[in-house]
């Protein structure tokens, strides 16, 4: 089954709109893809996406904030959509890019929108340089302990090193590696393992906007370099330790639905470490993905957090 | 006795690693994880002249004649895996890691205990890193334009990677554990910052000075 080039054409979703702009930042060395939606001249806002994602994601989400009259600004992470496949991939390499997008839009204060691994980098960039945030809002970015089974140390070890020697075979076979190719329908339906909540339709969609199209087949464009999951010396309690003192308003907005994806924090999770007069949101019949299952309500809050493009 | 060098290109993704032949020999190789900064070294170090076997060297990403990544991305993981490539090639191997390549001899032989054949974690740069928990947050804003090797990225990123006690522990006990020897670790260095303070006293874990770690992993 293949898709005739019309038909791949004609895949649309209902309210999605294509980025207004995109153009090159390079960020030490590495091409970002960035897309804005909205007046160039309006007030600018960041969004960063989530791992495995990549910024036109935000292409029903995005519109609704620059309808509201701001200008909004989302990249690719590095190996990410349209930016470039880099050697090596790192918690702190996405956090000097995101300073670089940053940095190429404004000097100035502005609201720093995070989704996911996006709200864990966009957290730690507040902390870093609070100076250059004015806003930040975090949807289902606030990991927590309750997704991580209480098991005893001696399986907990166990699954370290089954981990381990995983992902190192990984790393043996990654040379030359490609993504598979498949039909519009395919890579939908394999992204769909990951997103169950989502609509296939809007999966469809995304296929046409994360993936190019080969002689043999569509692809994901994401670096078949990369891999879900990871280990190393990381403590959900370093994460929650950054939030006390953050200094700029913060609005948290939860998926309180468990998936995969997702890290099922809940709101008493995170409560005791918010700084003062952080508002926090939890969306009851809602998954990880708030900004693309409840696009609307998502932007009505964090357009009213937000107040008045300034 | 050669010391012909030679030396093996390894390719870890997308790097090109240069894998350094020291001295040819028959029996179990002994292989060399320079420190910070540093890279392997040019002829078989008179320290390790007591190693029976034939003795190689690895330069880790960013280092030595290994390939430059581009805007940086490093963490001891992927220099586990640096070594893991290698490993593919040289089969069941000791290990003698100076610093930063103690640590990762360390990880190695959690990952891999049935390729690594003892490893000896001796003194050397970047053996502390960024110490046991995060530090304030610190960003770079500026591209670090300086050229290397080695690789001014692995620098800035190797000297603050967090190495929790608990988390080397859980490596030493995988090596104890699953390689079948008596002592798996073999704890040379004077300098002890917690992770290797946390390690030293593990079971499986010997305290020993460099030629009597090296006898103990020859004759095994």
């Amino acid at each position: 089954m293949t898709d005739a080039p019309e038909a791949a054409e004609a895949v649309g979703f209902p309210g999605a709109r294509a980025p207004d702009r995109t153009q090159a930042v390079v960020s030490h060395g590495i091409r970002l893809a960035v897309h804005e939606w909205g007046q160039h001249g309006a007030p600018p806002l960041v969004l960063a996406h989530g791992g495995f994602d990549f910024a036109r994601t935000f292409d029903v989400f995005a519109p609704m904030l620059a309808q509201a009259g701001w200008r909004v600004v989302a990249w690719d992470q590095r190996g990410h959509g349209g930016s470039q496949h880099a050697a090596l991939y790192s918690w702190e390499a996405d956090l000097r890019d995101a300073v670089a997008v940053v940095d190429s839009v404004s000097r100035d204060p502005l609201p720093v929108v995070g989704h996911s691994k996006g709200g864990g980098i966009t957290v730690q960039f507040a902390s870093a340089l609070p100076h250059r945030v004015s806003h930040l809002v975090n949807l289902d970015g606030l990991p927590s302990r309750r997704n991580m089974p209480d098991i005893p140390d001696h399986e907990r070890t166990k699954l370290l090193a089954d981990e381990l020697a995983t992902w190192l075979d990984f790393r043996r076979s990654v040379v030359g590696r490609s993504r598979r190719p498949g039909t519009i329908d395919e890579l939908a339906e394999r992204r769909g393992r990951m997103n169950p909540r989502l609509s296939r339709e809007w999966l469809r969609y995304l296929v046409t906007v994360g993936g190019r199209r080969d002689a043999d087949g569509w692809r994901w464009k994401i670096d078949p370099a990369l891999r879900m999951g990871g280990f190393g010396p990381w403590r959900v309690q370093w994460a929650m330790a950054r939030l006390p003192g953050l200094s700029m308003p913060l609005l948290a907005v939860l998926g309180l639905q468990p998936e995969t994806m997702g890290s099922g924090t809940q709101p008493a999770d995170i409560e005791p470490h918010l700084p003062r007069g952080a508002r926090i949101v939890g969306l009851e019949d809602t998954g990880h993905f708030v900004h693309i299952e409840q696009p609307g309500r998502v932007a009505d809050l964090v357009l009213d957090f937000l107040g008045t493009p300034a | 006795m050669t010391r012909v060098p030679v030396t093996v290109t390894v390719r870890h993704s997308r790097i090109e690693l240069a894998l350094h032949r020291l001295r040819d020999g028959d029996g179990a190789s002994l292989l060399h994880l320079h420190g910070l900064g540093e890279r392997s070294p040019d002829a078989l170090p008179d320290h390790l002249v007591g190693w029976p076997g034939p003795v190689w060297a690895l330069d880790f990403t960013g280092h030595g004649a290994s390939s430059m990544p581009v805007g940086g991305g490093y963490f001891c993981e992927l220099l586990m895996a640096d070594v893991d490539a290698a490993l593919a090639q040289l089969g069941p191997t000791t290990l003698y890691g100076r610093g930063l390549g103690a640590y990762v001899a360390l990880l190695v032989a959690g990952a891999r205990p049935e390729l690594v054949r003892g490893a000896i974690l001796d003194d050397g740069p970047g053996l502390r890193g960024g110490g046991p928990e995060p530090t304030t947050p610190y960003v770079l804003t500026e591209s670090l334009a300086t050229p290397g090797p080695p690789d001014p990225y692995a620098l800035f990123e190797l000297s603050h990677d967090v190495r929790p006690a608990d988390y080397a522990t859980t490596y030493a006990r995988l090596a104890a554990t699953a390689s079948g020897l008596d002592v798996a670790l073999a704890v040379c260095a004077q300098v002890r910052p917690p992770w290797l303070a946390a390690v030293a006293a593990e079971p499986g874990v010997r305290e020993i000075d460099r030629v009597g770690a090296m006898a103990l992993f020859a004759a095994t």
